[in-house]
């Protein structure tokens, strides 16, 4: 008896548990493909920053008596030419403009008045350009407004440079530095783009890990139970945390293979860099699982058969996954939905992974996060211990 | 002789009012084939689970080879072997792997593992199979390895819950053999339960019919048959070619006759008792227009005793009526 044989017994649950899905060829590719498929979809559907807008389709409308507006359109047009970004095509008036985006022809237009020259002749006004958006769809439109207001503010600030080009040569300065006295210019902190998926993966990683064990746990139990092979190891002169420890070790196992699979997938697929130490990197990985362990064992302990147990962990991991800020910052969240996002201890795990991952900080600077997760482990297992050993005596 | 278990007044219980086990007090000896025999949801599983530390009594104790089932529970387990209705074994694995795991967890030293699981495979015939997959087999070969997986740590005391439910004929006789020879040969107590009436009576020593969470008799087959055979009780067979209602009230109305049963078309099978029974039942069916064609007296049967003791068949699925003829949420075995 002793720890020793205890320590024993809960590995040899945990070999059986390994063997059955060794043996399980499906189920161990379906194990590895799921985290795969789903990384893969995510980095392809999300947008970045630079493959996304492609030959969008733009109305262009020169109602200028001028020439200025159609000498603006020429130059936006050859610059987007390079790019590929913008696909203009003319039309005749405002009114059709409209007609072609709401039929879905384009998805914006760019409408050019009729006083556009004698006003920029002037210089008393300041010439105005409506760009028209279609709001129906606020990804593309924010995205389009974005970059048609950046080209035009280009093109005036242009006209401005050539407007201010006499005085400044006269006392000899630059004129852009008239026009624009000062900018900013902004830099990421991790060092690399701070791409979408670079933000996902960490959380990703974090997800498959604690999914794994929090719905695979129960489940496990729950179907040895219905199927009676539980009563095997319960008979047996052994501790019951044996018993619960082998089942743990077994998912988080599993879960890492899922883990290290999806994360060589990304390093090959994405060029994704870890920053921190590898050895954080599993630690947090742990952790984050080692918190959630303790719910899963009470959750098997309530629920009466797997088909409930699967349903149980389905209601609460999926709210808990979308406020927990792996798919969208939390900061952006309404204020009493991050309330509840930092009551889930997911929610620190993911800080955690993130920063160590991204920023390669020490475990000490993620100190609040693992001590949140830890309490919160060491609580659910103090609960769900006893309430395991009573359920599997009911 | 000891006793190798000892309750008095065990009950379960569930959910405050199902009483599956009530107040039951037995003793069974050591080195005997006891027979727990009952209809289904009678409470013989519940009993079991009682027994083996899977369930604990809301009331009443029990000693299992001298140990406490509640608070000695561990040396309890050490000492048993459970044979479930549910088979205790993975598909994936092989034999081999299967009892390998269980001797791990039973702590059986190394050096004695590998031999034990030869001569075990050995005992069922199976050693040719020992590296295939439990998946592969038959349910006969499946239950074969079940039965030595619970022998792997040689418990004294071995817990057969339905060891021939769903086998085929020559796998229910192979397993009743091991049963024997386990109880002659290695001298393992077996608890049997079983609502298989021959199979209960050709191996039990003594046997307790459990009815409604009670023990309702105990003995050994030839004394629980005595109480139905008593004296002066027949038990006849009746085959009547032209049986009709008016025949089957003609005999029920006998002063002499306790039951009767129609088991299959045109045959009735009376119990009857006094001198002069068979006489008067014969001289009924006459006046009634009914012709015998064969008569027998029958040896009475364990489903007799039963029978006789509780008013009812234990072959029948669903036996009480109104609410509590619900399928028992622990009557599958494990909840």
């Amino acid at each position: 008896m002793g720890v020793k044989q205890e320590l024993s017994n809960a590995l040899w649950i945990t070999w059986k548990d390994l063997m059955e899905l060794r043996r399980s060829k499906l189920r161990m590719a379906m194990m590895i493909l799921m985290p795969v498929i789903m990384m893969a979809m995510i980095s392809f559907i999300f947008p970045s920053s630079s493959n996304v807008l492609n030959s969008i389709p733009v109305a262009t409308v020169n109602n200028d008596i001028g020439l200025q507006g159609s000498y603006l359109l020429g130059t936006l047009t050859s610059i987007s030419a390079l790019n590929n970004t913008l696909a203009f095509k003319n039309a005749a008036s405002f009114e059709e403009a409209k007609d072609k985006i709401i039929q879905g022809e384009a998805s914006g237009a760019i409408i050019i008045p009729e006083n556009f020259s004698e006003t920029l002749k002037n210089q008393n006004y300041t010439a105005n350009i409506i760009v028209l958006i279609d709001d129906s769809n606020p990804q593309i439109s924010q995205m389009l407004s974005q970059i048609l207001i950046q080209a035009i503010n280009g093109m005036s600030q242009a006209q401005a440079v050539m407007n201010v080009s006499g005085y400044a040569q006269q006392r000899q300065v630059n004129p852009v530095s008239i026009i624009v006295p000062y900018s900013a210019k902004y830099q990421g902190v991790s060092g690399s783009g701070g791409s979408y998926i670079e933000f996902m993966i960490p959380g990703l990683l974090m997800m498959t890990m604690i999914t794994s064990v929090m719905t695979g746990l129960p489940r496990a139990i729950a179907y040895e139970r219905d199927v009676g092979t539980l009563s095997g190891f319960l008979v047996a002169p052994i501790h019951r945390i044996s018993i619960i420890a082998g089942k743990v070790l077994g998912h988080v196992i599993q879960g890492l293979i899922q883990g290290v699979s999806s994360l060589i997938l990304a390093i090959l697929l994405f060029g994704i860099t870890i920053h921190g130490n590898i050895l954080w990197v599993l630690l947090t990985l742990f952790l984050g699982v080692f918190s959630f362990v303790g719910l899963g064992i009470v959750l098997t302990s309530v629920a009466e058969d797997e088909q409930t147990a699967s349903m149980i962990m389905m209601t609460l991991t999926m709210p808990m996954l979308f406020l927990s800020g792996i798919f969208f910052p939390i900061q952006m969240m309404p204020s009493f939905m991050q309330t509840i996002a930092y009551c889930l201890p997911f929610t620190y795990a993911i800080d955690a992974i993130r920063r160590i991952m991204i920023f390669g900080v020490a475990l000490t600077s993620v100190g609040v996060d693992l001590l949140v997760m830890i309490s919160f482990g060491v609580v659910m297992l103090l609960i769900a211990i006893p309430t395991f050993n009573r359920a599997m005596t009911r | 002789m000891t006793s190798i278990i000892e309750t008095e007044n065990l009950t379960k219980v569930f959910r405050g009012k199902v009483r599956a086990v009530d107040g039951v007090t037995f003793d069974v000896k050591k080195g005997e084939i006891f027979g727990l025999l009952g209809p289904n949801g009678a409470g013989k599983s519940t009993l079991i689970r009682l027994l083996c530390t899977l369930t604990r009594p809301t009331s009443g104790t029990a000693k299992v080879v001298g140990f406490d089932v509640v608070k000695e529970a561990n040396d309890v387990r050490k000492h048993i072997g459970l044979v479930a209705e549910k088979m205790i074994m993975y598909n994936h694995l092989t034999a081999y792997e299967n009892l390998l795991l269980f001797g791990k967890l039973h702590n059986v030293p190394k050096e004695t593992l590998t031999k034990r699981i030869d001569d075990l495979l050995e005992l069922v015939q199976m050693s040719k199979w020992r590296n295939t997959r439990v998946g592969d087999f038959s349910t006969g070969m499946r239950q074969k390895i079940n039965v030595i997986r619970g022998l792997i740590h040689m418990p004294e005391l071995l817990f057969l819950d339905e060891p021939s439910l769903g086998l085929d004929p020559q796998s229910s006789v192979d397993i009743r053999e091991l049963t024997q020879k386990l109880n002659d040969e290695h001298g393992v107590t077996i608890i049997l339960t079983t609502h298989y009436m021959d199979e209960a009576d050709m191996l039990s020593d003594r046997i307790a019919l459990v009815d409604h969470g009670k023990i309702a008799a105990l003995g050994t087959p030839a004394e629980l048959k005595k109480q139905v055979s008593g004296s002066d009780t027949v038990i006849l067979d009746v085959n009547i070619c032209n049986l009709a209602p008016e025949i089957v009230a003609g005999i029920k109305s006998l002063e002499c006759v306790d039951k009767v049963l129609a088991e299959k078309p045109n045959e009735l099978k009376i119990f009857a008792r006094g001198q002069g029974s068979v006489d008067n039942i014969i001289d009924v069916v006459r006046s009634n227009g009914g012709k015998i064609d064969m008569i027998k007296n029958v040896e009475p049967s364990l489903e007799d005793v039963f029978l006789k003791i509780t008013g009812r068949k234990a072959e029948e699925k669903t036996i009480r009526g109104n609410n509590e003829g619900r399928r028992r949420p622990w009557s599958g075995g494990f909840h």
